[in-house]
């Protein structure tokens, strides 16, 4: 869809690695006349002609270098999955988010916002349908965590689109994203030297590369793609074969419980959150196809492709049990013939 | 018409058949004669593993994994569809040859291996995949949730539906649920109230056929003569059965009885001459259930007539 392009873009979160891509994507963009780039803590990558500001998003110092600066247009990033405190995610995440649409509603001149949620607002339950589409509520909404944040934060994006009904807003609702930059509860959990599954469960998974997250949220920013679109590479694949093919070793774990407790001492997360621990019981699959429609596009990289690339990147690779297999089988051809 | 009869070596054809797929993989396994048989079962086995440990399969967005199904969870439930209950099929013809199409059928059993059975039916006789819709129960029991997926079957939701539908699948349905699967042995062959209806609404919408079944013969695998119903309540089940065998026998009784079963397909019923507003119109959806479960009804007596003593 043409549109008047973005003149002034804000970009939270770019101290993180997809806030950082991103600023970088657009920065190299001619039609963009400044990039602004803020968060807590200075970016460790170089932004180019990005402009980096200091600012806590959950102050109202957000809403001065937006109308100072004259931001058109805001690409909001700043969602946090874990790695903090749990309380301080949920300020960040929910006070922050707030503190930022207040702004964006002040401003005369902004127009464009673009939200990264996450598939995790569907929450993941055996009553599920298999597949997601935009239109579908959860069957049970998720009640903790990252999940709830971000269904939180969808709530206040829609209530500031009622006040301000002339902003194009786009949310996104990614899948889990993987990729040699990607560090999130996810990459430490497949990074675990033995990877504990759920006894009795083998969850649909679907992942999003680095690569095309950023590239949709390059097209949210500088075209109009008003809605809410499910985000996520082609294709499915489930934990088991993905372990498989990563050459994984894995121990299905009888209960949640236990499950957390390793998830704490062998992966260095503080326990495995509700959420995830959901995800890798009941698992979850989105629609996009609203999205293709829309940008007339799909993903480079489907969930196997982006999977792959995780597992490459890392190094790992490689099925050993597979290639015991393969050396039985030569060993047996041998002798038979 | 029995078409068990003529097939005496499904299994093996099975290997056979999967062994030649993997074959060019593998220097180390020549096609040999004779004495090669066991060697390219092992290879075949060995091929088999080897594709499964790597991952090197595909499976659709329901989870369905043909390639598990193909080679280990239908060989099991041919075993007991050729052998054990010895199924016959009639009105085979009626189930279409491509295209979506809403197959509802009785259901009965206690343990629904009808849904089993139908499955092995339709696979190897219609050569189609067929999607079963399922209880949310059976999502929420460890192992059982991932094979049913592997098997191809999801959820029964409307969503779910008009998806496969949508997409030119077959799907079936047991619109009683756990009231006809889990009835008394002495209400057998009586059907059970038809849900509300969501399956009539979901092939409207989707404008396809609905073809009726009758299963005969899964009532009598297990008698259900009694129920435990604080033990139920207690594991969460909707019903907690005592039959001839189980629980007295413990684990043994949960050999199912081996009945002889008969399965039938009706003509389609093409529910054209609706248009699409009649999914909104509760009266239309009533009468076309109503229609559906009398048809049903009358097949299962045709059938079970047609079949004659349960066991032999």
């Amino acid at each position: 869809m043409p549109a008047a392009a973005a003149r002034v873009v804000l970009v939270t979160g770019v101290s993180r690695f997809l806030g950082a891509r991103v600023a970088n994507t657009l920065q190299a963009d001619p039609g963009i006349d400044r990039v602004i780039g803020v968060d807590t803590v200075p970016p460790a990558t170089t932004l180019g002609r990005a402009e980096f500001v200091r600012v806590d998003i959950r102050t109202p110092g957000i809403a001065e270098i937006i109308t100072s600066a004259g931001v058109d247009t805001v690409v909001h990033l700043d969602l946090v999955t874990a790695g903090t405190a749990r309380a301080k995610a949920k300020e960040l995440n929910v006070i922050g988010t707030m503190q930022l649409l207040a702004a964006c509603q002040r401003s005369p001149v902004m127009r464009r916002l673009v939200v990264r949620s996450s598939a995790a607002v569907y929450g993941s339950s055996p009553m599920d349908p298999a597949v997601f589409t935009e239109r579908d509520e959860p069957a049970e909404a998720p009640s903790s965590g990252y999940a709830k944040d971000a269904v939180e934060v969808e709530g206040y994006v829609r209530g500031l689109l009622r006040r301000r009904s002339d902003l194009i807003v786009s949310v996104l609702r990614f899948a889990n994203l993987l990729g040699p930059g990607v560090d999130s509860p996810l990459t430490r959990y497949l990074r675990m030297p033995v990877v504990p599954t759920v006894l009795g469960f083998d969850p649909r998974l679907q992942f999003l590369h680095e690569d095309d997250g950023v590239e949709v949220l390059r097209r949210m920013t500088v075209e109009d793609h008003p809605g809410c679109f499910n985000v996520a590479g082609d294709g499915v694949l489930l934990l088991s074969q993905a372990l498989r093919r990563a050459g994984r070793p894995s121990v299905p774990v009888p209960s949640l419980s236990a499950f957390g407790g390793l998830g704490r001492r062998f992966a260095g997360l503080t326990g495995f959150s509700p959420e995830l621990l959901r995800w890798l019981t009941y698992g979850r699959v989105i629609d996009t196809s609203a999205l293709a429609r829309e940008l007339a596009w799909r993903p480079e990289h489907d969930s196997e492709a982006a999977f792959a690339g995780f597992v490459a990147a890392r190094g790992h690779g490689g099925a050993a049990p597979a290639h015991l297999v393969d050396r039985l089988a030569t060993a047996l051809g041998r002798g038979g013939a | 018409m029995n078409p068990s009869a003529g097939r005496p070596s499904e299994d093996a054809q099975v290997i056979r058949l999967d062994g030649a797929r993997h074959d060019g993989g593998h220097p180390g396994d020549e096609p040999g004669d004779g004495p090669g048989r066991l060697d390219r079962g092992l290879a075949a086995g060995l091929a088999f593993l080897r594709r499964r440990l790597a991952g090197d399969y595909e499976v659709d967005e329901f989870g369905f994994d043909p390639h598990l199904n193909e080679t280990v969870l239908l060989p099991l439930a041919r075993a007991l569809y050729e052998h054990w209950f010895r199924v016959d099929l009639d009105g085979l013809g009626n189930v279409p040859a491509t295209g979506g199409a809403l197959i509802v059928a009785n259901h009965s059993g206690t343990l629904p291996l009808d849904g089993i059975m139908l499955t092995v039916a339709l696979h190897d006789h219609a050569h189609r995949p067929v999607r079963l819709l399922g209880a949310d129960l059976v999502y929420q029991v460890p192992v059982l949730g991932h094979l049913a997926r592997k098997a191809g079957h999801t959820l029964a939701c409307q969503a779910d539906a008009s998806r496969l539908l949508g997409k030119g699948e077959l799907v079936g349905v047991f619109p009683e649920g756990f009231k006809g699967v889990g009835k008394p042995f002495g209400e057998r062959y009586r059907l059970q109230r038809f849900g509300r209806g969501g399956f009539v609404g979901t092939a409207l919408r989707a404008g396809v056929p609905i073809v009726p079944c009758a299963i005969v013969g899964a009532e009598e695998i297990y008698p259900k003569i009694a129920e435990l119903r604080p033990l139920a309540r207690l594991l969460g089940l909707p019903y907690f059965p005592v039959t001839p065998t189980f629980p007295l026998l413990g684990p043994a009784g949960l050999v199912p009885l081996p009945s002889k079963w008969r399965i039938r397909f009706g003509e389609p019923m093409t529910l054209a001459e609706y248009d699409a507003d009649a999914a909104d119109d509760p009266m239309t959806i009533f009468n076309i259930t109503d229609h559906v479960r009398e048809n049903v009804q009358r097949m299962l007596h045709e059938t079970l007539e047609r079949r004659g003593p349960a066991f032999f």
